[in-house]
């Protein structure tokens, strides 16, 4: 049986889908990556599919589950270098994968989810000092 | 007049023969020389249908022809199942439409990614869907 590798890159996870998916796959992946980012508290997911060739609905709508998932575990999700024949087919198909960051490759997509998640750790500092300053 | 150049049947039953099967379009369409967008969308909507086939009816065939319209080639590829078919093929074109989970973009969907799209489905006796993508259509 197949497996999609997923790697650990300090608190981000790391996937980079090197076969054309099919739908046992897919699903298999989908439920790998969640139970990843639950065990090592993933703060962000970078899929890279750069080398897929394919994306049909079925499988369009596992990235769109995996982002969503991620989100409710805390966690952002990246998609970065789809291939424009795949993404003119996915909009053509009706599939626009609203609510999937995307970005153009690896090296942009890390910048994304880093600047995602400083974002997040500022509210959370502006959080602190608003609380010292009611304590005060 | 279209003229059927070449024919292949392909006995779709696992799934390691739906992956196959797009391997086997892949194929074809670079033999024709079908621009990469377009093949894309072909082998799209093939993984579109193969799974309805797979999902709704267990399985079927799937022939995969080069055809000539004369002025350019093209693939066509006949879906076959003996599945339970189809009631309403109005409703089922609809986008949206789904009897399954899913999210009923299948049909409506693979309708926009290929030139020609015929459906015929008879309720208890099966379902045929035909497609046709030009090379540089």
């Amino acid at each position: 049986m197949d497996k999609i590798p997923i790697l650990r890159m300090g608190a981000f996870l790391l996937v980079t889908i090197q076969v054309d998916l099919y739908d046992r796959l897919a699903l298999n992946l989908e439920s790998d990556l969640i139970q990843m980012v639950d065990k090592t508290r993933a703060k962000g997911v970078l899929i890279d599919i750069s080398a897929v060739s394919i994306v049909d609905s079925f499988m369009g709508r596992i990235i769109g589950n995996i982002a969503s998932m991620s989100r409710i575990m805390d966690a952002q999700t990246v998609v970065v270098g789809m291939q424009p024949a795949v993404a003119i087919t996915l909009i053509e198909l009706g599939l626009p994968l609203k609510g999937v960051h995307t970005a153009l490759n690896v090296e942009k997509g890390m910048d994304l989810l880093k600047s995602m998640i400083d974002l997040e750790e500022e509210d959370e500092d502006q959080d602190l000092t608003e609380d010292d300053l009611i304590a005060e | 007049m279209i003229l059927s150049l070449s024919k292949d049947t392909i006995e779709v039953v696992k799934e390691q023969d739906v992956v196959f099967t797009k391997n086997r379009v892949k194929e074809v369409a670079v033999r024709i020389k079908m621009g990469l967008v377009n093949q894309t969308r072909l082998i799209t909507a093939a993984s579109e249908l193969l799974r309805n086939m797979m999902r709704y009816a267990n399985g079927g065939k799937c022939t995969i022809e080069v055809v000539s319209s004369g002025r350019t080639n093209g693939i066509r590829l006949t879906f076959t199942d003996k599945g339970p078919g189809i009631p309403d093929i109005a409703k089922a074109m609809e986008d949206g439409f789904s009897t399954g989970k899913s999210l009923g973009l299948g049909l409506p969907g693979t309708k926009r990614l290929v030139n020609e799209f015929d459906i015929r489905s008879n309720v208890g006796e099966g379902t045929t869907v035909t497609i046709i993508k030009w090379a540089n259509g």
